[in-house]
């Protein structure tokens, strides 16, 4: 058996990497979206262009503009006549938020009435909108804060202490970078992506070309077929996961915290899982398109609905439940665990059960699939 | 080009593709699929944002403070804890993405009138939520803070004032920051960028695999009336995908249409060419099924997805990256999209970004005609 495994596994080997497009495919090709994505996976919102139509134009005013200009958050690229050139600004989306400084506005507060600001965004960015109405908000409290301390000095009171103040800390990630969450996210993506798809399409088309026959022809038996076809993809994924791990170090400067033995003994069980679902799909695809079809179908939700970019603590009920059977999302977190939490064992234990479970289900399936289709 | 034979090679891949009725639902269920996992489940919103909570005071005052923040829409409370270690581990199992402190001393220095300190601990892992999280949670703390000091000033019998500013904030296009009406305009971009390039992305390296191309080049059959030809049926494919797309997202997810549904189509169409033109490229280069699928699910999934303005703004990228996102064609469909959409605006405003993606359309087509060599290689 060790030999006849031996020789399948040369062919194999032979078969992927005699082809220099193939190798840059498995090997490159996740290195270079691993970089520019985690590049572009950013929700830090900086710098955002705005326009000012400050109607006021009193001490006031521009002492709430450079509050606004001050913090970073906005930038003031625009400054607006009338409301029909905000619109124009807007429809072509050259800022993304507007500040409207009422007329009045500095009269309106010395009355000690409130003054209201407006704050126009552009809401078919939601995620970004929400966060900058954010920061408008906080830049607008605390200059209102400052005039009501001023306004009750000027008025012969004793300064009041503000009653509570709320202090955020960033556990894991102090400065909230956005490229740690997402680096070790991508390299499960990646190796979801070539693990399912080089194994199926590999399998379907020894069928399709008609050279699974030979094979059949040949002594080799099922578990040294399966395996023959599956182990060169694991391989490959575990280089393209140590090349990935590497260049999160050298260019993210991101490290393992925790146990990086643990983190690859762990890795092999997400490899596998997803073998034994390549292997149920080309089990049941007869050309390679339909193959890859399917691959794609399984794929997209699992890695929507794997926490990657939308938190599944956000989902509805039922499909959190149903995210149990993705390996994808057990596989995060155990990969956000060991590498930025540093833990081990003791808390990931359940997402590895899972993990496990999941595992011997699928490859039992495509046991179970493969015998009809051998036979 | 003939007329005739161009039809015939449609109506050959016609049949091909209709016999192959696993491929053909494939290719009508994965939009629909997607849409429908979009529209339900995904969505951008922090709601409910599981907290636990170390109260070293337990007093009134305190439990006044965490009901303030059970009430509000943000947060939920999940756990109470009495040391540092289970709130770690909390946020460690990810139970929980915020943790909060109440001091000892809280509801003393409240009423002593000295400022206490609200501690908030975010999951950091995810940055994205744990920015929002917080954010959140500052505003709740200023509330409770602000009514204190009025109660205050009204004991000491000083006159009610005013705040002197308050923020009032619209967003524009999207009163409700409803998620769908951001994300279904830019799901039709992906599942067609996705789709089409998949599709396109088989038919000439298949050809060559299975051998049949050698007896298409032995007919009277011209080059571009094949590549032509093998694209009719599939662009039929996407623009049912379109139709798919918009009437779900119109009827089932209530995303309304303020611009002209006639341009949107139109421009779906010229988007289509060139997603198919590019899988029929990879095709024609790499004459292998394996490698110009996994490229065009490369090329067209993940960048539509990230590098296309579709979740992430585009703004908010590095430089470098910026300009990358301009040779994504995802990137001017989708604006184009969001314009048709939600702010009802035409081509006098979308001219450059339609232009751009014709550009695009015609680069694509002219690249399949020019690599593709419809004759025998000598081996």
């Amino acid at each position: 058996m060790i030999h006849r495994l031996k020789q399948m596994l040369i062919k194999e080997f032979l078969q992927i990497l005699r082809d220099p497009r193939m190798r840059m495919v498995i090997l490159g090709m996740p290195v270079i979206q691993l970089v520019i994505m985690a590049f572009a996976l950013t929700t830090d919102v900086t710098d955002i262009r705005t326009a000012l139509l400050d109607m006021d134009k009193t001490p006031a005013s521009r002492e709430l503009i450079s509050d606004f200009t001050a913090g970073g958050y906005f930038q003031i690229t625009h400054v607006a006549l009338s409301q029909k050139e905000i619109k124009d600004l807007l429809d072509h989306a050259v800022v993304r938020a507007v500040i409207v400084i009422p007329f009045g506005f500095e009269k309106t507060m010395a009355k000690g009435l409130t003054a209201p600001v407006q704050i126009l965004t552009d809401g078919t960015d939601s995620n970004t909108t929400a966060i900058v109405q954010g920061y408008a908000s906080g830049i607008v409290t605390a200059y209102s804060n400052r005039k009501f301390q001023e306004h009750m000095e000027g008025q012969g009171m004793k300064k009041m202490a503000q009653p509570m103040d709320t202090v955020p800390i960033a556990w894991f990630n102090a400065n909230q970078e956005s490229k740690y969450y997402f680096v070790p996210s991508l390299i499960a993506v990646m190796l979801f992506i070539f693990s399912l798809l080089l194994t199926s399409i590999g399998i379907v088309k020894e069928k399709e070309i008609g050279t699974i026959e030979q094979v059949m022809v040949t002594p080799i038996k099922k578990i040294e077929f399966i395996l023959g076809k599956t182990l060169p993809y694991m391989v490959t994924g575990y280089i393209s996961m140590t090349i990935m791990l590497f260049v999160a170090f050298i260019v993210f400067n991101i490290h393992v915290k925790g146990n990086i033995g643990l983190l690859y003994l762990l890795s092999g069980l997400y490899l596998m899982g997803n073998m034994g679902i390549a292997l149920m799909i080309s089990a049941s695809a007869t050309t390679q398109q339909q193959a890859m079809l399917t691959s794609f179908l399984i794929l997209m939700p699992c890695v929507m609905l794997s926490g990657f970019m939308f938190p599944i603590k956000n989902m509805p009920d039922l499909v959190q439940y149903a995210t149990g059977i993705n390996p994808m999302r057990w596989y995060l977190e155990i990969l956000r665990g060991i590498v930025m939490k540093g833990v081990g064992l003791r808390v990931l234990w359940p997402a590895v059960v899972a993990q496990a479970a999941l595992a011997v289900v699928f490859i039992s399936l495509a046991w179970a699939r493969f015998t009809k289709t051998l036979s | 080009m003939k007329r005739q034979r161009l039809l015939a090679v449609a109506k050959k891949e016609f049949l091909h593709v209709s016999r192959d009725w696993r491929s053909l639902f494939l290719s009508l269920a994965i939009p629909v699929i997607l849409i429908m996992i979009f529209g339900y489940a995904l969505t951008l919103d922090l709601r409910k944002v599981p907290t636990v909570v170390w109260d070293q005071s337990r007093t009134r005052e305190s439990r006044e403070l965490l009901s303030l923040f059970d009430g509000s829409p943000y947060f939920s409370m999940v756990g109470y804890h009495d040391n540092y270690e289970d709130l770690q581990l909390t946020l460690d199992r990810g139970h929980a993405m915020v943790a909060m402190v109440i001091p000892s001393d809280f509801s003393q220095k409240i009423n002593s009138q000295k400022e206490v300190t609200l501690q908030i601990i975010g999951d950091g892992s995810d940055a994205n939520t744990s920015r929002l999280a917080m954010g959140y949670a500052t505003a709740v703390g200023r509330i409770y803070s602000s009514t204190l000091t009025a109660k205050r000033m009204q004991l000491a019998g000083k006159p009610h004032l005013n705040p002197p500013v308050k923020m009032v904030s619209r967003s524009w296009y999207n009163p409700d920051l409803r998620s769908q009406n951001v994300i279904i305009p830019g799901i039709i971009a992906i599942v067609m960028a996705v789709i089409a390039a998949m599709l396109t992305s088989v038919t000439i390296a298949k050809e060559w695999e299975t051998g049949t191309m050698e007896q298409l080049i032995s007919t009277p059959l011209q080059g571009p009336e094949l590549i032509f030809g093998k694209v009719i049926p599939y662009f039929v494919i996407g623009m049912i995908d379109v139709t798919i797309a918009v009437v779900m997202g119109k009827w089932l997810f209530h995303v309304p249409i303020v611009g002209n549904a006639g341009l949107l189509f139109a421009m779906a169409a010229i988007f289509l060419t060139g997603a198919l033109f590019w899988g029929m490229t990879l095709s024609i280069v790499l004459k292998s099924q394996v490698l110009a699928n996994q490229i065009a699910i490369v090329s067209g999934y993940l960048p539509t997805l990230i590098l296309s303005g579709f979740v992430f703004a585009i703004e908010n990228m590095p430089v470098p990256i910026q300009c990358i996102t301009y040779i994504v064609p995802a990137r001017y469909f989708i604006a184009i999209l969001r314009g048709i959409y939600l702010k009802g605006i035409g081509l006098e405003i979308l001219w450059l970004d339609a232009l751009l993606l014709t550009f695009y359309a015609g680069i694509m087509i002219l690249l399949a005609h020019r690599k593709f060599k419809f004759k025998l290689e000598p081996s």
